[in-house]
């Protein structure tokens, strides 16, 4: 008997061949396409309320998004060969397409857009600051140092316009990922024509969970105080997108039960042996129900200022932990049942390897460290808006 | 240096009487004739298993294994032993593979098979059209193969292969599987797992050749492959495949 295998597993099975980075990988997409989405609120549908947020929100995305090809790099059994996904894409294949979405968002997207967004700042920034300082804001103007009324407009409109080419490509960017997984018929657990859009609410939810707490936490930090409307409104919508992104998965768990196919036995045995702590009490009641409940409480009832922070703040850091367990139920969950339906194996996570925990947890912390040097670099909050708040 | 075009006729003529005389030499001390060039577009390789003729002594696993040097605890291919009981989920076990066969039967009286399993040399091979960039692939002799110099060891493939042949090699850090050993087929040889099958339960068969076998095997027989419902065009054939196989 194999020691963590229950049942038969085919014999190469027995090993996981994606770890708890790959869980990584969805997880950090997918808030980078939800944090740029709640950005396109105020751009796009002109939701004012979430104006504070709207650079915060830029930069988070692009912290997260420069992290993003770093788990898959360090799990690839040959990452000095990874080049080749652009060199020679193999067009059949869900995977090669990685680098191409990956660089059109962050070149055409984000890049342009953030630039846009604090080109008028960074002319001034590089006309008042000395030394390293001056010529690393000079070499941001990219030589375009015209700030004028006439100029900004024109800003103004590219912007608007690559902000709605943006949330397409965040939808793809992150509606690809679910597909990577959703198109492998192999595997019953994966293979779904909702894991897309499935994958792409979970990451709005995700987005704008994380950058409600990174605002609150970074107020907290600049001594501003929050601006309540604004943190109304994104609990509002983090409240809207949870509702579809539940209504989806139970939409998807209700069909699987219903249709009790052949591998239904089998992922059932899972959910209730394996998947029982990550699934059920992680994802499913505390990092859904529970927030959802605190959200739709906020809906229904009016409560005071402070409570209302501690509720937001808490839904959040549930639902961050709630879309972390799902990405975990998917990846992991995915591989702990045998192909052929009759058994289990186990993941054995470890610590100071190349895929351990170790090496995961430097690259969940280094996003963070990111926005903050971004924050310092480009600072959203302008002393107007300072004031304002 | 001048060099005449007398010169260069005397060179020449004396190279051309060597490689002639060599040539004679071969033939007068009867080295064998080059063989027939191997084409590829001349075949289309695929296996044909008869379960009721398999022993499950895993003489196949072990030959596969010290062919093509397979790490220990992984494999090209493997025998799997079924237990069935009316009504109830088969028992299955396969004890490293069945590397050195299978221990007494756990449940007596059962309905109780071998089942040797490999890759199936899939046509439409969803592990290739997965390959991020097209190092594992369909030789033009219908052989799924992958190219070690080019795996980025992804192991998106080994997801995508719904019969559990692939695996990641631990020392070469890239995908290894059954390739139905193809330094071997493109030799005129068979392949090592059907050499040394006692009972001759696996035979390798060439799909494009009209006078293989297997033309006959699967007009007289009831054959199906693995999981039919995956559409992969598996071409390794199974007699008698009871309907308990995964």
């Amino acid at each position: 008997m194999v020691p963590g295998v229950e049942g038969f597993m085919y014999p190469n099975e027995v090993e996981l061949q994606w770890s708890l980075l790959i869980v990584l990988y969805p997880y950090i997409t997918g808030l980078v396409a939800g944090a740029f989405i709640l950005a396109s609120l105020e751009r796009v549908f002109k939701v004012e309320a979430v104006r504070p947020t709207y650079r915060l929100a830029l930069l988070t995305a692009l912290a997260f998004l420069l992290v993003a090809p770093l788990p898959l790099q360090l799990h690839l059994g040959h990452p000095e060969r990874s080049m080749e996904m652009y060199l020679t894409p193999h067009t059949s294949s869900a995977m090669a397409m990685f680098g191409f979405v990956y660089l059109w968002y962050l070149m055409v997207v984000l890049l342009l857009e953030i630039w846009l967004e604090y080109r008028a700042d960074i002319v001034h920034l590089a006309a008042t600051t000395t030394g390293f300082h001056r010529l690393f804001y000079r070499l941001l103007t990219l030589g375009s140092m015209n700030i004028s009324p006439e100029a900004r407009k024109i800003d103004d409109k590219v912007s608007y316009a690559v902000t709605v080419i943006g949330i397409p490509s965040a939808f793809l960017l992150h509606g690809y990922v679910g597909f990577i997984f959703g198109s492998i018929k192999a595997n019953p657990w994966w293979s779904s024509p909702l894991m897309p859009i499935v994958f792409l609410f979970s990451a709005m939810v995700s987005g704008i969970a994380a950058v409600l707490v990174l605002y609150m936490a970074l107020m907290k930090v600049e001594k501003i105080s929050i601006n309540m409307p604004c943190l109304d409104t994104i609990a509002k919508y983090l409240f809207y997108t949870f509702v579809i992104d539940f209504s989806l998965e139970m939409l998807d768990l209700v069909h699987r039960t219903y249709e009790a196919d052949e591998s239904f036995r089998s992922l059932d045995f899972m959910v209730h042996t394996r998947l029982w702590g990550s699934q059920v009490i992680l994802q499913i009641i505390l990092g859904t129900l529970v927030p959802l409940a605190i959200l739709a409480a906020n809906q229904l009832w009016r409560f005071s200022e402070i409570r209302r922070k501690a509720m937001y703040l808490t839904a959040s850091l549930l639902t961050l932990v709630g879309i972390f367990a799902m990405r975990w139920n998917v990846v992991i969950g995915g591989q702990l049942f045998s192909k052929s339906f009759l058994g289990y194996t186990s993941y054995k996570m470890e610590f100071a390897a190349k895929e351990g925990l170790l090496p995961a947890l430097g690259l969940m912390v280094l996003p963070f460290i990111i926005v903050v040097a971004l924050v310092k670099l480009l600072p959203p909050w302008t002393g107007r808006e300072a004031s304002e708040v | 240096m001048e060099f005449s075009r007398r010169d260069l006729f005397k060179i020449g003529g004396k190279i051309l009487l060597l490689a002639s005389s060599g040539a004679t030499l071969e033939q007068i001390v009867g080295a064998a004739a080059q063989p027939e060039a191997y084409r590829r577009a001349d075949h289309w390789w695929g296996m044909i298993i008869d379960i009721d003729k398999c022993i499950g002594c895993g003489s196949c696993v072990r030959a596969c294994s010290a062919e093509n040097h397979v790490p220990a605890g992984y494999f090209r291919t493997w025998v799997e032993r079924y237990q069935v009981e009316e009504g109830k989920q088969p028992q299955v076990d396969s004890p490293s593979g069945a590397m050195e066969g299978f221990p007494t039967p756990t449940h007596a009286g059962l309905k109780s098979f071998f089942v040797p399993k490999l890759c199936n040399q899939c046509a439409d091979s969803p592990c290739v059209q997965v390959c991020p960039v097209g190092a594992t692939f369909v030789s033009p002799d219908g052989v799924v193969l992958v190219d070690t110099t080019y795996c980025l060891g992804c192991r998106y493939c080994i997801q995508a292969c719904p019969y559990g042949c692939r695996y990641l090699h631990p020392e070469k850090r890239v995908v290894d599987k059954c390739s139905l050993c193809y330094h071997r087929i493109t030799k005129g040889l068979t392949t090592a797992c059907c050499e040394n099958c006692p009972t001759g339960a696996r035979q390798l068969v060439d799909f494009k050749n009209p006078k293989d076998t297997v033309h006959e095997f699967l007009r007289n027989n009831k054959v199906e492959v693995l999981k039919p419902y995956m559409a992969t065009q598996a071409k390794v054939y199974y007699k008698n495949l009871d309907g308990a196989v995964r």
